[in-house]
C-alpha cells in the first residue's frame, strides 16, 4: 500500500512537473540516467550510506542542471538497475529516487540555484543551494526507507530514521561535491558527457581502494586466527582458547569503551596471546602431574617468547605489550616482570580475565568445564589480588547484556588426527585454579 | 637496510632517468633567469599544491612512492589552457621548473626526518611532466592552437579529448621507464615489470590522471579554486590507497613473524623459512614471475614447514631434504591443509602441498601442473638444508653441484640454473 502510494506520487510528478519541451536538455538527461542507472547496478555494489548508493553524486547533478524534473526522471531510472530485485523492490527504489530527487531539485530551485546554469558568475554563492539540495535529497531519502523499514520490521520510525540521518547526511555533503563538479564541468565548461566520466574515476578508484582495504583485512583475520589454531594442536585441551580469549577480551573492552581502533588491535592481542608457548617444549605442556620448578619456570617464558616472534610487527604495538604482561598480577606476583596494579599495560589486564575465564569454562583433562556462575565467582574472589577489578566488572556486565556460547571451533579431521598423535594429559596453567604445587586455591 | 633497499642504489637505469630528468631541470632553470616567469601567481598556486602533495607522499605495495597530489597538480600545470578568462602563456620549460624545484621543496622535510625519496622517482615524474607539456603545450599555444577558431564550447570538449588522450600517453611512457628501473633493480624480465607497472595504473594513476585534467579544465570557470576542490576526492583516494598498502604491509610482517613458530619451537634451524624466501623470490623474479605470484611465493616459502609442527619429534636440524620423499610429502600435505583452512590463501596452500613433488617422473614427460612457485621452493629449500647460514664457498659448491646431480628428476634446471646464478651473486657482492 506505501509502495503504491509512493508509487503514484512519483508517477505523477513525473506528468504533472514537465516543463516545457524546449526547456528540456534530452540529451543530458538521457545520458545522465543511463549513468545514474548503471551505477547502481550491482557492479558497483559499494554504498555511501544507508540507502544511498553511488548514483548518488549523479542524481544530485542531474537536479543541479536540468532542475526538479530532471531528477525525478533520473532518479525513476533507477527502477532499471541491473540487479536481480523483486518488481515491488524496484518500483519502491525508483518512487524513493524520484521523490528524493523531486525535492531536493525544488529546494534548489527555491534558494536561488539556477539549474543549468554553472558560469564563473554563480561560485561561490552557489554552494549554500547545492549543499540544501544534497541534504534534503538525503534527508527525503532517509525519511522514506524509515518508513519502509519500520513497517517490515515493525520498530519506531524515529528509532529507524535518527540511525540512518547520522549516517547519510554528512556522507551526502561530502559525496554532493562530485555532483556539483560533474555539473560544473558539463555546463559550465561545457565538456559534456566526458566530464561526468572524469569526475566519478577518482571516486571509484577511491571506493575500489577501500573495498580492497576491507578484504585484505578479512584475509588477514582469517590467516591468524588459522595460524594460531594451527599452533593449539600442540595441546589439544586449549583448541579454541585463542578465539574465545579474543572474544571475551573484546567484551570487555565494549563495556570500558574503548575506541575502536584500540578494540580492534586487542582481538589480535586476544588471538595471539599464547603464541609463545610454541617455544615450550610440547612434552611439557603435555605433561602428566606435577610441574617442578624449574619446568614451571620454562612454561613462565612462553610470553616472551611470544614476543620474541610479535615484535617485528609495526602495527602491534600495543597488543605486543599485552600479549608480554597477560600473566602480571595486580597484587605484583605475577610473572614475567611482577609489575602492580596500574603499571600493568590494559590491554594485559583485559586478557589475563579474559584468559582465566576461557580457561575455567573450557574442559580440561583433570576437570570438567566449570560453569559461567562458578567462573565468575572465582574471579570475583580473585579480584583485587589477581585481576584488575575494573576488568572482572566490565566482564561481567558484558556478560549480563550477551552471555556466553564457549562453541568450540569446528573440528577438523587433520586436527583431530594430530591430536589424535598427540594424546596426552595437560595441565592448564592460565586457570588460576591450577598452581605450580598441586593444591587446588591460589592467592 | 632490508636487501630491497639496497638493490635501488647503483642502478644504471635510475641513473639514466635521473640523469636525464636534471638536463631537462638544468636547462629549465638557465630560461627561467633568462626570461622570468609569466603569470607567476598561476605558477605559486600549482607549486605550492606539488610540494603539498610530496609532502604527504605514501608507499604503495611493491615498494611505489607515490605522491598522487603532486602528481595531479604537475599535470593540471602541464594541460593547463585559460585560467579564468585569461590565456596562459607559460612553456614547457617553465613546467619543468615550476614542478621541479616545488617537488624538491616539498621532499625537504622529508630528508629532514631521515626518509630521503627514491630519486629516480623524482626524475620520473619530472619526466612525465614534460612529456605530458610537450605534447600539449602546442595544441593550446596561449590560445592561439588549431582549435582556437572554433567557439568555446567546442573548443573545450576537443580539447579535453586531447587531453585524456596525452594523459592516457603519458603514462604508458611512465610505466615504461618505471619498468626500466625496476627491471635492473629486480633482475626481471622486462616484459613482467612492464606488466606489473601497467596494472598499477589501472588504479592509482587513472585517478590522478583524471584529476589532472579536471583541474586543468575546472580552472576556467573555478580559477584557484580548482586545485583544493579536485584535490579533496583525491585525498581521500589516495588515504584509501594508503590504508590498503598498510594492511599489506601489516599481513606480510605477521606471516614473516608467525612462520618462524618451527625456529622457535625448535623444528627448523634459526632463520631457515627467511633465507629460503629470500633465495626464492629473488629466483622467482628472474624468471619473470608476476608481483602477485611472488607474494604466493613468499608466503609459500616462509610457511613451506609448518606441516612439521605435527610431527611428534623434530627432525634432527630440521632438514626435511634428509628425510624419505614419503615422509616430506607428508610435511608438506600437513602444512598445506592448516594453510587451506584459512580459506583465503588457496594459491599458498598449492604451492605448499607440491613443494616436495619431483619437476618430472621416470619415463614421463615433464609435470606442467606443478607450479613454477613450488619448484623454486623445492630447490631452495634443499640448498639451505645443505648450506644454511654458512658462508664457505666449498659447501656453497657442493650443494651446487648436489642440485645439478638431480636435475634430471628432482630439480627444474630452468631453476637451479637460476639459483646458482643467484647464489654466486650473493656469495661475490653481497646482494
Amino acid at each position: 500500500m506505501y509502495v503504491f502510494t509512493l508509487s503514484v506520487t512519483a508517477g505523477a510528478i513525473l506528468v504533472l512537473a514537465m516543463p516545457p519541451r524546449g526547456e528540456i536538455d534530452v540529451t543530458a538527461v538521457v545520458v545522465i540516467s543511463a549513468l545514474f542507472t548503471l551505477l547502481e547496478s550491482k557492479v558497483f555494489r559499494f554504498r555511501i550510506g544507508v540507502g544511498l548508493g553511488m548514483g548518488f553524486p549523479v542524481a544530485l547533478a542531474s537536479c543541479l542542471m536540468g532542475g526538479p524534473w530532471a531528477a525525478a526522471v533520473t532518479g525513476a531510472c533507477g527502477f532499471f538497475v541491473l540487479r536481480r530485485t523483486p518488481l515491488v523492490k524496484r518500483c519502491y527504489n525508483a518512487s524513493q529516487y524520484a521523490v528524493a530527487g523531486f525535492c531536493a531539485g525544488t529546494v534548489f530551485v527555491l534558494l536561488g540555484g539556477h539549474p543549468g546554469v554553472m558560469g564563473a558568475g554563480e561560485f561561490p554563492y552557489v554552494l549554500v543551494p547545492v549543499a540544501a539540495a544534497a541534504i534534503v535529497f538525503s534527508v527525503v531519502n532517509a525519511v522514506l526507507l524509515s518508513i519502509v523499514l519500520s513497517l517490515a520490521d515493525d520498530v519506531s520510525v524515529k528509532q529507524v530514521l535518527m540511525g540512518t540521518l547520522v549516517k547519510s547526511v554528512p556522507a551526502s555533503l561530502g559525496y554532493g561535491l562530485f555532483g556539483l563538479l560533474m555539473a560544473v564541468l558539463w555546463r559550465g565548461v561545457n565538456v559534456g558527457t566526458l566530464a561526468a566520466l572524469l569526475v566519478l574515476v577518482p571516486l571509484l578508484v577511491a571506493r575500489w581502494a577501500f573495498s580492497q582495504y576491507g578484504a585484505e583485512q578479512d584475509a588477514y583475520e582469517a590467516t591468524i586466527s588459522t595460524l594460531v589454531q594451527a599452533v593449539e594442536t600442540k595441546d589439544h585441551y586449549t583448541r579454541g582458547h585463542s578465539e574465545r580469549v579474543s572474544r571475551a577480551s573484546v567484551m570487555i573492552a565494549r563495556v570500558l569503551g574503548m575506541r575502536e581502533d584500540r578494540i580492534n588491535a586487542l582481538r589480535y592481542a586476544g588471538i595471539l596471546h599464547d603464541v609463545g608457548k610454541l617455544g615450550v617444549p610440547t612434552k611439557l605442556l603435555q605433561k602428566t602431574g606435577r610441574l617442578s620448578e624449574a619446568e614451571y619456570e620454562v612454561i613462565k617464558g612462553h610470553p616472551l617468547r611470544g614476543i620474541e616472534m610479535l615484535s617485528n610487527i609495526d602495527f602491534l604495538d600495543e597488543a605486543v605489550a599485552g600479549v608480554l604482561h597477560h600473566h602480571e598480577r595486580v597484587d605484583g606476583l605475577g610473572y614475567p616482570i611482577g609489575l602492580v596494579g596500574g603499571q600493568i599495560p590494559e590491554f594485559a589486564r583485559v586478557i589475563a580475565v579474559a584468559d582465566a575465564f576461557d580457561s575455567m569454562t573450557s574442559t580440561r583433562s583433570y576437570r570438567g568445564a566449570r560453569s559461567v556462575p562458578e567462573a565468575v565467582e572465582e574471579l570475583l574472589r580473585c579480584k583485587d589480588t589477581q585481576f584488575d577489578p575494573n576488568m572482572v566488572d566490565a566482564l561481567i556486565a558484558a556478560l549480563d547484556r550477551t552471555g556466553w556460547s564457549p562453541s568450540d571451533v569446528p573440528m577438523d579431521a587433520f586436527v583431530d588426527a594430530v591430536v589424535a598423535e598427540a594424546d596426552a594429559v595437560a595441565r592448564d596453567h592460565d586457570d588460576p585454579t591450577f598452581s605450580v604445587s598441586g593444591t587446588e586455591e591460589l592467592a | 637496510m632490508t636487501p630491497a633497499d639496497r638493490r635501488t642504489e647503483d642502478s644504471r637505469a635510475g641513473n639514466l632517468v635521473v640523469g636525464a630528468a636534471l638536463v631537462l631541470v638544468a636547462t629549465s632553470v638557465v630560461l627561467a633567469v633568462q626570461h622570468p616567469l609569466h603569470q607567476v601567481s598561476i605558477a605559486f598556486a600549482f607549486g605550492a599544491f606539488i610540494a603539498i602533495g610530496e609532502l604527504v607522499r605514501i608507499t604503495l605495495p611493491g615498494n611505489r612512492e607515490a605522491a598522487p597530489i603532486g602528481a595531479a597538480a604537475a599535470l593540471g600545470y602541464a594541460l593547463l589552457g585559460r585560467f579564468g578568462t585569461e590565456p596562459t602563456t607559460h612553456t614547457v620549460w617553465d613546467v619543468v621548473a615550476v614542478t621541479a624545484s616545488a617537488t624538491l621543496l616539498g621532499a625537504i622535510p622529508h630528508v629532514a626526518a631521515g626518509r630521503s625519496p627514491r630519486l629516480d622517482v623524482l626524475a620520473r615524474r619530472v619526466l612525465s611532466v614534460a612529456f605530458a607539456a610537450v605534447l600539449f603545450r602546442p595544441f593550446y599555444d596561449g590560445g592561439a592552437g588549431p582549435f582556437a577558431h572554433l567557439d568555446a564550447s567546442h573548443q573545450n570538449g576537443r580539447l579535453a579529448l586531447v587531453m585524456v588522450g596525452i594523459v592516457l600517453v603519458t603514462d604508458l611512457f611512465d610505466a615504461g621507464v618505471a619498468a626500466l628501473v625496476r627491471t635492473e633493480r629486480d633482475r626481471a624480465p622486462y616484459l613482467t615489470s612492464l606488466r606489473s607497472e601497467l596494472q598499477v595504473l589501472f588504479g592509482l594513476s587513472s585517478a590522478i590522471g583524471a584529476t589532472g585534467v579536471l583541474v586543468a579544465l575546472a580552472a576556467q570557470v573555478m580559477t584557484f579554486w580548482a586545485l583544493p576542490v579536485f584535490g579533496l576526492p583525491l585525498l581521500l583516494t589516495q588515504f584509501s590507497f594508503r590504508r590498503y598498502a598498510g594492511i599489506r604491509q601489516t599481513y606480510a610482517q605477521t606471516i614473516r613473524s608467525l612462520s618462524r613458530v618451527t625456529e622457535v619451537a625448535g623444528y627448523t634451524e634459526t632463520g631457515h623459512s627467511r633465507r629460503v624466501s629470500e633465495l626464492s623470490l629473488a629466483v622467482g623474479r628472474e624468471l619473470g614471475l608476476s608481483e602477485s605470484d611472488l607474494v604466493d611465493l613468499e608466503y609459500a616459502a616462509l610457511m613451506h614447514d609448518l606441516g612439521q609442527l605435527s610431527l611428534t619429534d623434530p627432525i634432527p636440524g630440521g632438514a626435511t631434504v634428509v628425510v624419505s620423499a614419503v615422509e616430506q610429502s607428508r610435511i608438506a600435505a600437513l602444512g598445506a591443509a592448516v594453510i587451506r583452512q584459512t580459506g583465503v590463501l588457496d594459491q599458498v596452500a598449492v604451492i605448499v602441498e607440491r613443494q616436495a613433488d619431483p619437476y618430472r617422473r621416470p619415463h614421463e614427460l615433464v609435470d606442467d601442473s606443478l607450479p613454477v612457485a613450488s619448484r623454486i621452493i623445492k630447490a631452495a629449500n634443499a640448498y639451505d638444508d645443505m648450506v644454511g647460514d654458512s658462508q664457505e664457498s666449498a659447501r656453497r659448491l657442493e650443494a651446487l653441484e648436489r642440485l645439478r646431480l638431480a636435475m634430471a628428476y628432482e630439480f627444474d634446471p630452468a631453476v637451479v640454473s637460476s639459483l646458482a646464478g643467484v647464489v654466486e651473486r650473493v656469495a661475490r657482492f653481497g646482494f
